[in-house]
This record gives structure tokens, C-alpha cells and sequence, in this order.
């Protein structure tokens, strides 16, 4: 997980113009880093492209708005890192 | 091409699904009031008519590749080049490749052509939506239908 946490806050910094050391484990993608859809569709295809996957963004984000997930469980970064680590382990399976 | 109308498609040549990618005919009018004022005696199509071909283009490929189950909406585009100039009658060739299809967005890599000479190129990125309403992808499927788009791939359960 820490070098998966060490390409997505690169891919981040990169990607949203963000210092990397303000992007941290414990960082919530749109709280505290304000990271908008629109930026987040370019994190998405970065990662999707690096990792070999493809995160099921429309099930997540239909899950927290129908209350059956907390945001943070997909969009604070460490979680984010595991789900990426779970799809890429499931694509290799 | 219909400008004032925003159908910038004529006909699609080729939709190729296993290699992700489209190739469509596009022709500037000999006439149009946009030509008045773009420029006064010196028309050229917008560049911003030509961005809207290649996502037109790239709109066409990815409702193939999903099989006619989303609209895509533009919401980005990067390195977006326009390399010569576009003028009235111009015979315009667009193709487009799917780069990527992700959760509800596609990426595409679209480029136009007159007489094999490059005119513009560009990454275009889509949101993918369910369409608003029936009547709404019913319209499409006739628009579709009306540039040679190959319905087969329109049919849904």
C-alpha cells in the first residue's frame, strides 16, 4: 500500500497542480485537497492507465450517495490505495 | 456538415469496435453566416467548429463502444493543436481512437485531416450519462442513423 499511496499522491500532484507534501495518507481527496470531478476524471484515467485497472468510480459514488458507504472509505487516500491494491489483486487472480 | 444546427458529422465511414476507433466525413459549407463574421472576406472555420468535430467524432465512436447505452458529454480537452487553416468546401476527414473507457468517462485521441494533410489534433475527454429520456436517445438513433451509423450496435434490451 505505501508505494501504491506514493504513485497516487504523485499522480495527484501532478495531475491537480498540488504540493506533494501537503498530500498525505490521512488526506480526503475533495475535502481536503479540493480536488473537483473534473480533476478527479484525470486522476481516475492516471491511475486506471498505471495500475492496469479500472476503478468503478459510478458504484462508489452510488454507494456513498445512497448512504451504503462513507466517502471516506473511497476518497481518503490510504483507503483509496487499498481499493486500487484490491482491484489490481483481483485483475491479477 | 450543418453548422447553425451544430451536426458537424456528415457520414461515418468506418466504426471499428475491436480496434476502438472511428473514421467520418466531415464537409465544410461553401456558405454559412458564421463566414461572415469569421473573418469578413477572409473566412475560415472556427477553430472551436473543429474541436467540435473531433468530439462529435469521438461522441459517435464512444456511444458505439457502449453499445448506445450512454450519452457522452464533453468535459475536457488537452494538447489541442490547430496546425493549418480550414477554409469554405473544404473536404474534412476526422478519426478518432478510444484511449481510454473508464468508470463513467472515456478518453479519445482525435485528429482531422484534408487531403492526408494533419489540420488538428487533440486528447478529448467524455462524462459518460445515462441518457436523459427515451425520447432523447430515440432522437439520437435517428441522427445516428441518418450519418450511416451502424445500428446493429443500437440495439438494446
Amino acid at each position: 500500500m505505501p508505494e501504491t499511496f506514493e504513485t497516487v499522491a504523485n499522480i495527484i500532484s501532478e495531475t491537480c497542480d498540488i504540493a506533494r507534501d501537503k498530500i498525505k495518507p490521512e488526506s480526503h481527496a475533495i475535502n481536503d485537497l479540493g480536488i473537483d470531478s473534473l480533476d478527479f476524471l484525470d486522476i481516475a484515467f492516471a491511475i486506471d492507465k498505471t495500475f492496469g485497472i479500472k476503478m468503478p468510480l459510478e458504484q462508489w459514488t452510488q454507494e456513498v450517495n445512497e448512504g451504503r458507504a462513507t466517502s471516506e472509505q473511497y476518497f481518503v487516500l490510504q483507503n483509496l490505495s487499498s481499493r486500487i491494491d484490491e482491484l489490481v489483486a483481483a485483475k491479477k487472480a | 456538415m450543418q453548422i447553425e444546427c451544430f451536426r458537424l458529422i456528415d457520414r461515418i465511414i468506418a466504426l471499428d469496435l475491436a480496434a476502438k476507433t472511428i473514421r467520418v466525413e466531415a464537409n465544410v459549407p461553401t456558405e454559412s453566416t458564421i463566414f461572415e463574421g469569421h473573418f469578413p472576406g477572409h473566412p475560415l472555420m472556427p477553430g472551436v467548429l473543429l474541436l467540435e468535430t473531433m468530439a462529435q467524432a469521438s461522441g459517435w465512436l464512444v456511444i458505439g463502444a457502449t453499445k448506445f447505452t450512454c450519452m457522452p458529454f464533453f468535459a475536457a480537452v488537452k494538447e489541442g493543436k490547430f496546425r493549418s487553416f480550414v477554409t469554405p468546401g473544404m473536404a474534412l476527414i476526422a478519426n478518432a481512437a478510444l484511449e481510454h473507457e473508464g468508470s463513467g468517462f472515456a478518453v479519445t485521441r482525435a485528429e482531422i485531416h484534408c487531403d492526408d494533410k494533419l489540420i488538428c489534433d487533440a486528447t478529448l475527454t467524455f462524462r459518460l450519462v445515462p441518457f436523459p429520456s427515451p425520447d432523447f436517445r430515440d432522437s439520437m438513433e435517428k441522427f445516428a442513423s441518418s450519418i450511416a451509423f451502424p445500428m446493429e450496435l443500437a440495439r438494446h434490451d
